[in-house]
């Protein structure tokens, strides 16, 4: 059995050298040289600053801008450090509720957000994805009608045609890949720096 | 439930099923110290690590000197993240300024990367630094998945030598593992995952500005290295707090399909492996019709559940599924089949919050854990997992009719039948143990984040998920306590060895009988009758075992929901 003792330290050592340091830093250094926007994080400049990655979503709280989804994250409290308080798209500390089916502050949060979203579009049904919270709290996605929902709103506070509005949201929609995999979807971000570029004209 | 829906199910089935043969014909070849394409680049680099290392390739091992072979790496292992951990704050690689991780849960993370759990009490994008990324993490995601692999095939030559004192060598076994199996296809996959738009850099946290003025911190990070052997090799630690539901970490729909592929196709492949080994593959066909079968079960309950939704979604109008707690881009159906797959097999990657999940669709996850993790498992894991099951069936089958059991031309005796019960009752022993502790101990009890028997559901679900080495969770239950940490260690040491020891004392009494032909009194297990009753067992004691515990959490509260409560 002590013979066994030697490679336990070294070939331990040795492929920790690989796997830890040698596999990381070598992708890390390819990965620079042929994908280097998507490796750095996939970020979108406006006017030379960083203004998000076409990947995280980003709250929008504005009339005229497309909301995104509730957000569960949550961030230290800056006056007792042993809390945490809600702090949504914080995309330093990710995660969802982890409220459960039969949790009633979920139905809470769910009846008042219904209620809100009702006075302010009467006339659809309020999608599902507008009213849950993503299960990383960065989802930057809406679906289709989703953003349908909130044209009326939008079109309002910018004083732009609902069918203009539509037709910036269908050439924002993503469909399924190939027709199977994943669900048809709107990047919030994407479609609102798209309408930013339509209010400017 | 849609039509696309289903599609896409059928399409994940018939690409793991085409890949097992060609992925077990090359891993056989590995692993029987074959040349493969790869040998002229590696063989350099493997022999000379066997060099350095001192190890003997030629020398097999008894049963006994491997597992303490592997027992010795671990410990090594162990030390490894322990310190890294502590001393973060005075390594490189820290952008974020991190500081050392408390004891308790420095020691928990260290328990559940070398066990293969990857249990995520740290949050880790807010807790670790790169460095612990790398060297801490990424690298016992190769290790912890090696050596499961290794095991298995050390328990498969158990079956398919004769009369012979030696199972192989483990140090040959996992250098060979990682350096012909893991690291080409990680490679690869980690290219392709950086594609889709998955980070790889040693860079700061960004700070943007959002279009209306906020300051947002986006953590980013050498993710895509660590995400391509987190899955394959069924680690799931993520990355990200949120892990393969953060953006970063599964960036597309396409990430996500082929993610979700690469948690099985090592594990099903081992099937083919067992089955070119013991020289039939049928026999590693049977096998993963087995897990076929418990699997698709699986995934109709749990797509069904969530896409009826709840009560609660159903009085406000809210229709399109529980949509609490998923992502927008992998919508009701990925996120019901990537929950089943990453608890079937002992992965544990999220891409959707469990917690979050129907009552029923929640359950599905709990009940592949409490199986035993034996649907295609963790690498490695899950075929020795399944091997037990295997031989309690035979042992039945020779009970019905008074015979012998045999399998794939060994004889089962008392010896093996003990070890494999052994094996299969210290698992909930631990998980039914711990729950009746955790929720009656008042520290147990505060950190629960639901109230009603879903509260109860998130202690059982923790204590599952750490005894099956998973690392799943229904994530609400706070975790990063003296209490948890301590107790889930634990629950994931004695969930890995406890279940190895005796896996590797079958092995090795295995190995030492001979090998009788099959005569015309041999039970065939090939066939659907074999298939069936291996399921039968599978169910039964697994239903004997935790049923009652499902009653008082996920099957209560599914009736308390349809009564229209809340808690």
């Amino acid at each position: 059995m002590l013979r066994e003792i030697r490679p336990a330290i070294v070939l331990l050592l040795v492929l920790t050298a690989i796997t830890g340091l040698a596999y990381p830093l070598a992708m890390t250094g390819i990965a620079g040289a042929i994908f280097p926007a998507q490796a750095q994080g996939s970020l979108i400049e406006k006017d030379g600053k960083v203004v998000g990655s076409a990947l995280i979503g980003q709250e929008f709280k504005d009339d005229k801008y497309f909301h995104g989804r509730p957000s569960a994250t949550l961030a230290p409290d800056p006056n007792d450090s042993t809390k945490t308080v809600s702090a949504p798209y914080n995309a330093a500390n990710s995660g969802g509720s982890n409220l459960g089916p039969t949790s009633k502050a979920l139905a809470d949060r769910l009846k008042e957000d219904v209620d809100r979203l009702k006075a302010e579009n009467p006339n659809a049904a309020v999608p599902v994805d507008l009213v849950t919270t993503s299960a990383s709290g960065l989802d930057p996605d809406i679906s289709p009608e989703a953003a349908q929902f909130q044209v009326p709103r939008v079109a309002k506070a910018r004083n732009l045609s609902e069918d203009q509005l539509r037709q910036i949201v269908a050439s924002s929609t993503q469909g399924r890949l190939l027709g199977l995999l994943g669900e048809p979807r709107v990047n919030v971000l994407a479609l609102n720096l798209a309408l930013d570029r339509a209010s400017a004209k | 439930m849609t039509m696309i829906g289903w599609l896409q199910i059928i399409l994940f089935c018939g690409i793991i099923v085409a890949l097992a043969k060609p992925l077990g014909w090359y891993m056989t070849r590995v692993f029987n110290g074959e040349k493969t394409f790869l040998s002229p680049v590696l063989r350099p680099t493997e022999a000379g690590i066997y060099w350095i290392s001192g190890v003997d390739e030629k020398r097999e091992q008894h049963w006994l000197t491997y597992t303490v072979s592997m027992l010795l790496f671990h410990v090594g292992g162990f030390l490894i993240i322990y310190g890294v951990m502590r001393l973060q704050a005075v390594l490189p690689f820290n952008p974020a300024g991190q500081g050392a991780v408390a004891e308790d849960l420095s020691f928990n993370t260290a328990i559940s990367f070398i066990t293969n759990t990857n249990w995520q009490n740290y949050g880790g994008e807010s807790t670790i630094s790169y460095l612990v990324q790398m060297i801490g993490l990424t690298h016992q995601n190769f290790l912890s998945a090696a050596t499961g692999i290794a095991l298995a095939v050390a328990l498969i030559r158990g079956f398919s030598r004769a009369s012979m004192r030696t199972v192989g060598n483990f140090w040959v076994d996992v250098t060979r593992t990682t350096l012909y199996v893991l690291l080409p296809i990680c490679v690869v996959y980690t290219l392709f995952l950086i594609s889709q738009g998955m980070p790889q850099t040693l860079g700061d946290y960004v700070e943007a500005t959002t279009l209306e003025g906020a300051k947002q911190t986006i953590a980013v990070g050498p993710v895509a290295s660590q995400v391509a052997i987190k899955m394959l090799g069924t680690n799931g630690g993520g990355f990200f707090n949120a892990n393969a539901a953060h953006p970063f970490e599964n960036p597309t729909a396409l990430s996500n399909f082929v993610q979700m592929i690469s948690i099985f196709a090592l594990g099903a492949a081992l099937t083919n492996v067992f089955g070119r080994m013991v020289g039939n593959q049928r026999q590693g066909w049977a096998i993963l019709s087995v897990m076929g079968v418990l699997f698709l079960a699986g995934v109709a309950v749990t797509y069904w559940a969530e896409a009826n939704g709840t009560s609660t979604l159903h009085a406000l109008g809210l229709t399109g599924g529980n949509m609490e707690g998923k992502e927008v881009r992998f919508g009701i159906v990925a996120s019901s089949l990537f929950a089943v797959i990453t608890t079937a097999a002992s992965c544990g990657a999220v891409n959707a919050m469990h917690d979050s999940f129907t009552a029923l669709g929640g359950m599905i996850p709990l009940i592949n854990m409490q199986l035993g993790e034996i649907i295609v498992g963790g690498v490695g894991a899950g075929l020795y997992g399944m091997l037990l099951f295997v031989v309690l069936a035979i042992f039945v089958a020779g009970l019905m009719v008074g015979r012998t059991p045999e399998y794939v031309g060994k004889k089962i005796e008392a010896r093996e039948v003990k070890m494999a019960m052994l094996a299969i009752l210290v698992l909930p022993l631990m998980y039914l143990g711990w729950t009746a502790v955790g929720v009656v101990y008042p520290a147990g009890v505060a950190s629960m984040a639901n109230a009603g028997p879903h509260g109860f559901t998130e202690v059982l679900y923790a204590y599952t998920s750490a005894t099956g080495n998973n690392g799943s969770a229904f994530a609400g239950l706070t975790g990063n306590t003296l209490f948890y940490n301590l107790t889930l260690a634990s629950a994931m040491f004695v969930g890995r060895f406890f279940m190895i020891v005796p896996a590797m004392a079958i092995a090795g009494s295995l190995a030492a009988k001979k090998s009788i032909p099959p005569s015309a009194g041999t039970f065939p297990t090939t066939g659907g009758l074999f298939v069936g009753l291996v399921v039968g067992v599978i169910l039964i004691i697994g239903g004997l075992t935790f049923f009652p515990a499902l009653a008082l959490g996920p099957i209560v509260e599914h009736l308390a929901m349809n009564a229209g409560q809340v808690f």
